[in-house]
């Protein structure tokens, strides 16, 4: 299967899947599905880079799996795990059968039954089609982007007591990363990249009409102004597509008809995360508390 | 790719030539990620350019702070148009009936009428229409003809200073303000418009002789360098501001590395006591070891900045990147200095505001001067007199500077006995090694005493941090 024909296509169904992609973004999903290659996204928190992926599966009609990465994530959470429990109770079971040989019983508990399939093996061994999302891989320790590396390049995972398990077919794999630390050269050099950043004012007003319809078209203007607006300050956290959406539901459920200095500076807190930001916003803007 | 048409076609050496000069820019480009982009872009149409530059950003650039040098680069590479287009052709056959035989004319009437074709675009801030007049105005008025193929040339800035852009910002303001903006946003909109166009006339006239003389030139010589790779003392306004933007996220990312390697290496010398309690439950047998758990060292860190003229900028990012990693230290006093001490520790408050402090510490600055020239000897006897408690055994000493003293007294026995007081000394060069010792500098005199480190962007001076926090 092909996840994507064209770049255009690309953008019509992620945007029937509720995903308003921009030029750039619909051929670089294309590209990923059409040169089988990971997809890494890098961006500020709130961008929509997770909400990439799941548009992505929703799109092609593919199941996502996820891997939401944290430090001291090990194989074990990651790839797939013996389940020792049922292992020991095969073990004792056979034991007082007493028909049974160890080697018999040393193949046994070493099959499938009772392997533990965690997100990176379950992507691969899954036959229909899988969107397999691993976020915020920066988080990781460095050791997990080695084990990453056998499953990004050849999609396949080598268990000792099993073998290679090989893709059976190659899921659409997408990383995010709030660049907290820099991956390493070889994780990158795998990956196709793209920077999502936020969006222009155009863009940004469809999308807040598209997620929150309720509100006003003239508030909507009004509201991807101002943001536009602190985007343009130097601010700690300048606000992201989530928030602008954040701000558009806290507007409605209001009853604000009208964004004007008292109700901006009323709800500010939506939009802006740090006091010393919020100081700013009212000095810059000149909202006069 | 093997295919000898292709090869002959000049697309293979374009790419080839186009992947050269991002290496030579300071891309990483890997054979392996060629091969990807052959693969891309033989998967897409070439009808668009976006989409092939797309195609190529995607699989040849890893890092965002490498995007505008590669956006520059493709331009170059693979420009918009070839000339002055298919625009300048058609202008040439209205306009060549007056007979005069050249392509472009270039007049007093021509210029008023081109500014009144500029002044309506920017006011409509119609993008497409801006990239043609953009072309036109390099071509028309930026031409510098030489005397024989290959001589002639394109400067934007001819371009610039004839049509002046910058002078149309009002009328543009005017026609915002009956859309129906307020003053506050006509102004700001207009002024964005005009930087977008004249950056757009200096790509083209880039484009231009890149044409003329062959885009490897152009490449080698009018490209800048990546933000985290300019040179303090050689930026521009904007680079300030975007390298400011760059000191929170560049704070962090150190942090977590920190933290990381902190972690990494946490495990002290052998709980010797704890280990054998520990092994009455294995009938005697250590099993597990137990270790102490290491005291986290921290540093006590004073910072001393030269902030005359020359260096002020690198004395503030490198004073806002150590205070927004104070966490990682122990405790941070900072003092600038001229030709007399003056302590800012208080202008950094925790949380407290970039644009604040960056103003409070330019204002500050005058009490670091009684004379204002830079005179090293006195301000570091001077910070001996009134700060000597400041540094101790426990601390670690930064000087920040490019040791350009005037020529006066050193005072190298009066930083001797700095050096010897704390636990560490580094002093912080913003210029390149090559020019250390030329005229009035110090810096082989100070370098004999305390570590002189050559530190002149933002990679060199994270780095720097990193090291001095760990």
């Amino acid at each position: 299967m092909t996840w994507f024909s064209t770049p255009a296509d690309a953008s019509d169904r992620l945007h029937e899947a509720g995903y308003l992609a921009d030029a750039t973004t619909a051929t670089t999903s294309y590209l990923a599905g059409a040169l089988e290659k990971p997809l890494l996204i890098e961006g500020p928190a709130g961008v929509g880079k997770t909400e990439l992926a799941k548009a992505v599966a929703r799109a092609t009609g593919a199941d996502l799996v996820r891997l939401q990465c944290y430090e001291g994530l090990d194989e074990a959470r990651a790839l797939y795990e013996w389940n020792y429990k049922k292992q020991l109770l095969r073990i004792q079971a056979t034991s007082s059968q007493d028909d049974q040989d160890w080697a018999a019983t040393h193949d046994d508990i070493f099959a499938e039954e009772f392997l533990l399939t965690r997100p990176l093996l379950t992507a691969i061994r899954r036959e229909t089609p899988t969107v397999l999302l691993i976020d915020e891989v920066d988080k990781t320790d460095v050791e997990v982007e080695g084990l990453l590396l056998e499953v990004l390049s050849d999609f396949q995972v080598t268990i000792p007591e099993l073998g290679t398990i090989e893709a059976t077919r190659r899921p659409y794999v997408v990383l995010t990363s709030n660049a907290s630390r820099e991956l390493s050269e070889a994780v990158k050099r795998r990956c196709l990249y793209l920077h999502l950043d936020y969006p222009d004012a155009e863009r940004e007003r469809e999308i807040v009409a598209s997620q929150v319809p309720d509100l006003d078209d003239k508030v909507t203007g009004q509201l991807v102004a101002t943001i536009a607006r602190l985007r343009e300050l130097e601010l700690k956290k300048a606000p992201s597509i989530a928030e602008s959406v954040d701000w558009a539901r806290t507007l409605v459920a209001l009853e604000i008809g009208d964004l004007d200095d008292k109700a901006i500076t009323d709800t500010l807190g939506v939009i802006l995360k740090h006091s010393s930001d919020q100081a700013r916003a009212v000095k810059e803007l000149r909202l006069g508390r | 790719m093997t295919d000898p048409a292709a090869a002959r076609s000049g697309l293979l050496d374009r790419h080839i030539a186009f992947l050269e000069a991002l290496r030579g820019a300071g891309l990483s480009v890997s054979l392996a990620e060629d091969l990807d982009a052959v693969a891309a872009l033989t998967s897409v149409e070439w009808t668009d350019r976006s989409i092939v530059h797309d195609v190529y950003a995607a699989t040849l650039v890893k890092r965002q702070a490498q995007r505008p040098t590669f956006d520059a680069l493709f331009d170059l590479y693979f420009p918009r148009l070839v000339g002055g287009g298919v625009a300048e052709a058609q202008r040439a056959e209205t306009e060549g009936s007056e007979g005069d035989g050249s392509p472009v004319r270039d007049n007093a009437a021509a210029l008023e009428a081109f500014r009144e074709a500029l002044a309506e675009a920017l006011e409509q801030g119609d993008e497409q229409r801006l990239q043609e007049l953009a072309a036109e105005m390099v071509g028309r008025f930026g031409a510098m003809p030489g005397r024989g193929p290959g001589l002639s040339s394109w400067s934007a800035y001819t371009a610039l200073q004839r049509v002046a852009p910058s002078q149309l910002i009002e009328r543009i303001v005017a026609a915002l303000l009956g859309e129906g903006l307020t003053e506050e946003e006509a102004e700001r909109s207009a002024g964005r418009r005009v930087g977008a166009f004249t950056a757009t006339v200096e790509a083209d006239a880039r484009r231009r002789i890149a044409e003329e003389k062959g885009a490897e030139h152009v490449a080698n010589v009018a490209l800048r360098p990546s933000i985290d790779r300019i040179d303090f003392t050689s930026a521009r306004k904007a680079d300030l501001e975007e390298m400011r933007r760059e000191i929170y996220p560049l704070a962090r990312r150190l942090a977590a590395r920190l933290t990381k390697e902190h972690h990494a290496k946490r495990r002290g010398p052998l709980d010797f006591r704890h280990t054998v309690r520990a092994s009455m439950s294995t009938g005697g047998v250590p099993i597990a070891t137990h270790h102490r758990p290491k005291r986290p060292h921290r540093t006590e860190l004073v910072v001393l900045c030269d902030v005359s003229g020359s260096v002020a900028n690198f004395a503030q990012f490198t004073l806002l990147l150590v205070f927004a990693m104070r966490e990682s230290f122990q405790k941070v006093r900072a003092f600038t200095f001229i030709d007399h001490v003056h302590e800012v520790t208080h202008h950094f408050k925790p949380g407290a505001d970039v644009v604040d402090v960056m103003s409070d510490l330019a204002a500050s600055t005058a009490h670091a001067a009684l004379w204002g020239r830079t005179n090293y000897g006195r301000a570091l006897t001077k910070f001996v007199e009134e700060h000597s408690d400041a540094i101790g055994s426990k601390t670690s000493l930064l000087i920040l500077g490019d040791a350009r003293s005037n020529y006066s007294d050193l005072a190298a026995d009066v930083l001797k006995e700095m050096a010897g007081t704390v636990r560490h000394a580094w002093w912080l060069n913003p210029e390149h090694r090559r020019h250390w010792g030329t005229g009035d500098s110090a810096a082989p005199a100070y370098g004999d005493i305390v570590d002189m480190v050559e530190c002149r962007n933002l990679t060199q001076l994270a780095e720097f941090v990193h090291d001095l926090a760990l």
